[in-house]
């Protein structure tokens, strides 16, 4: 999974291949300056991180605070650059596309926002933030040229037909990721990064939402990249799952293998944090304890970014990062010890 | 043992409390009854709006305007918090008998007092402690919450500590006059999850240590069940159902809670699709006169547009619910995948 897989860009091989392969990216930001004179040093978010997602599965990818998973979902979609490594798309380099290309490169990826009263303009109406990507993208003159086109996605996301003369606030939050949802099947696109597209809606609501994504995801044929911290919601989502910690993937394989047989320590640690909600199961459960506290970019120790903290750590740990690699079929994970 | 000694610490009774806003009077709660015995941890547990919040600040008497208490009480030991010839008593007991923790420690702590100085400033308050009796006090505070080095991070200021290290500092500040009920207000829903396991276990382990009573309020289901003995399901303002955190999680007799716990995915579980609970609840602006629930309850009938009253539910020991078909179980015929989508 981590060898680069040099795809010719013609169709067949586009059926089989990966739709997404992301090959040793890295990402740094501009960092703080040490004092007023000095200049800003860059502080990495992403370490080298390589994965492949395949047409019609969704892949989730999971980290806490500050382990470069939005960072990796933003350098995907080409929102910012990245220092190191390539991106390819349908098999084409999108690395370093621009203008034109990339714009259209934009109809085929898009993006739903964790924060669905954040990211809908509040005077805009439902019409016309549906529509607003079908404008942009010259496929029609005006919104309400869209407006048959529109009600159909409505439909499709589980909104009432009269939603679309209605403005944002008249909405719940539920109602609205389902409008920013609509907004980004509107150019039918074949790839989704929904950015924690759940963890700001209630429980009750929160259910209606994954089952939406999952709904949309089978019957559409969607590719999704699936990005959140709780690790029940992304196993009910996912077919297969990465998980990031401090800026690299340290383990990505199926579903089930990932839930039932972790290898890398840091993964095992923390879905042993997770809460099961069952009093009897979960008061029985034990919980892997890790000293200490993630690192703040910037901060990252040489080696394994875990050796800190990792009870199975060893002088080699501290010196060499280990590798990505296949440690059973399909089920990857960097980490000399296991 | 004097009568004082058996009933509960803490009563709440037909406790309602209303909020003007420019569309009108929000009421915030319709009438909640809870009770806390001592060193019992009972978990408050509902969405966004539904009043848990605002139960605790109620206990806590940090309700403001334009919200205000307009009906129940609220007790500590039997005496009204709430009366106002008592106000300088209900003051001395919040704070130092019963404490509060927050959700978010960043915006709790005074951003230029060292961490230090804001617990040692609670105990020189509350205690009338000297400041040198205090600052030695501090460090051992925050050795019991599990600060490593306390002298080095007393002496800092809150942007200098991560999240949970944030958090364990307001919780060394909460159990600085010795509480005798700790209320957590989502103390961990803006943690990680490893962070909030340690935070959890840390309270866990203080309820032990120090007998305290707990009320956690808390919309993550997971995070009731490793800590809480007893539950109570808070919806629109009302409390729908009560019950030991057992029968809560494997009984549920209310159709919501019965939603709730289905509609939560599970680590070790492997459902194929999750009970939906369709709509939103209820405007507070307005509330229906009957169940709340109604316009989202798969098994709701006529009778249920009257409101039904908090009873103990048959053949428990403790638990009640309010609804007029407890126990039926709601979602079976409701949780059929709709398969209604086609291509765009």
């Amino acid at each position: 999974m981590s060898a680069p897989m040099t795809l010719p860009p013609d169709e067949t091989a586009a059926a089989t291949g990966p739709i997404l392969s992301v090959q040793n990216i890295s990402v740094s930001y501009d960092g703080g300056r040490s004092g007023f004179w000095a200049h800003a040093s860059p502080v990495k978010a992403l370490d080298g991180i390589s994965f492949d997602i395949f047409p019609g599965e969704t892949l989730g990818l999971v980290g806490e605070s500050g382990s470069g998973k939005s960072t990796t979902g933003r350098a995907i979609l080409r929102r910012i650059g990245v220092t190191s490594g390539r991106i390819l798309f349908k098999g084409r380099d999108i690395t370093t596309v621009t203008g034109e290309e990339l714009r259209q490169l934009r109809r085929h990826m898009q993006i739903v926002f964790q924060d669905p009263y954040a990211s809908l303009n509040p005077r805009m109406s439902v019409l016309d933030t549906v529509a607003e990507p079908l404008i942009v993208h010259g496929l029609v003159a005006s919104a309400e040229e869209a407006r048959e086109e529109i009600s159909e996605l409505l439909r499709i996301v589980g909104l009432p037909r009269d939603a679309q003369d209605r403005f944002p606030h008249a909405f719940s939050g539920g109602q609205r990721q389902r409008i920013g949802i609509a907004r980004a099947l509107a150019l039918k696109p074949d790839f989704i990064v929904a950015d924690e597209p759940v963890s700001a809606l209630d429980v009750s609501v929160r259910a209606q939402v994954v089952n939406l994504l999952q709904d949309l995801q089978r019957d559409l044929g969607l590719t999704l990249l699936f990005i959140a911290h709780d690790l029940s919601v992304v196993r009910h989502i996912s077919h297969r799952v990465a998980i990031l910690y401090s800026g690299r993937l340290v383990e990505i394989a199926e579903r089930e293998a990932l839930y039932d047989t972790p290898i890398h320590p840091y993964t095992e640690a923390l879905l042993s944090a997770v809460p099961v909600p069952d009093p009897k199961i979960q008061k029985g459960r034990k919980r892997l304890v890790y000293r200490g506290e993630i690192v703040d970019a910037g901060h990252w120790p040489s080696g394994c970014h875990l050796h800190g903290r990792c009870p199975h750590a060893t002088e080699k740990c501290s010196i060499e990062p280990p590798p990505l690699v296949e440690k059973r079929p399909g089920h990857w994970a960097a980490c000399w010890h296991r | 043992m004097s009568p004082a000694a058996d009933r509960p610490l803490l009563e709440i009774e037909r406790l309602e409390v209303e909020f003007d806003t420019r569309r009108g009077v929000v009421r915030g709660l319709r009438g909640v009854d809870l009770s806390i015995g001592r060193g019992e941890t009972l978990a408050i547990v509902g969405e966004s709006g539904s009043g848990k919040s605002v139960t605790a600040q109620a206990v806590m008497g940090l309700i403001d305007v334009p919200g205000r208490i307009v009906g129940g009480d609220v007790r500590w030991k039997g005496h009204s918090l709430l009366s106002r010839s008592r106000a300088r008593q209900a003051r001395d007991i919040r704070g130092k008998e019963i404490a509060l923790v927050f959700q978010d420690p960043m915006t709790s702590l005074n951003p230029l007092i060292r961490v230090g100085q804001q617990i040692s400033e609670v105990l020189r308050r509350h205690l009338g402690m000297t400041r040198a009796d205090a600052d030695l006090r501090v460090l051992d505070l925050l050795e019991a919450v599990g600060i490593p080095a306390p002298p080095r991070r007393a002496k800092q200021y809150p942007h200098e500590l991560s999240g949970g290290m944030r958090q364990r500092v307001m919780i060394a500040m909460a159990i600085a006059c010795e509480p005798e009920l700790l209320i957590a207000d989502e103390p961990t829903t803006a943690l990680d999850v490893t962070i909030q396991a340690q935070v959890l276990e840390l309270i866990a382990g203080l309820q032990e240590t120090l007998g305290l009573s707990v009320l956690l309020i808390t919309h993550d289901l997971g995070v009731v069940a490793g800590l809480c003995d007893r539950v109570a399901v808070m919806y629109a303002g009302q409390i729908v159902e009560t019950g030991s955190a057992e029968d809560v999680f494997e009984r549920p007799a209310h159709p919501y809670t019965q939603g709730l716990i289905r509609s939560t995915p599970r680590l070790d579980d492997h459902m194929e699709r999750l009970v939906s609970i369709d709509g939103a609840p209820p405007s507070l602006l307005a509330p229906p006169p009957g169940c709340a629930f109604y316009e989202r309850c798969p098994i709701a009938e006529a009778r249920c547009a009257t409101l039904p009253p908090l009873i103990p539910i048959p053949n428990r020991t403790a638990g009640s619910v309010a609804c007029w078909r407890a126990t039926t179980n709601a979602w079976d015929s409701a949780s059929v995948p709709p398969g209604e989508l086609r291509a765009v």
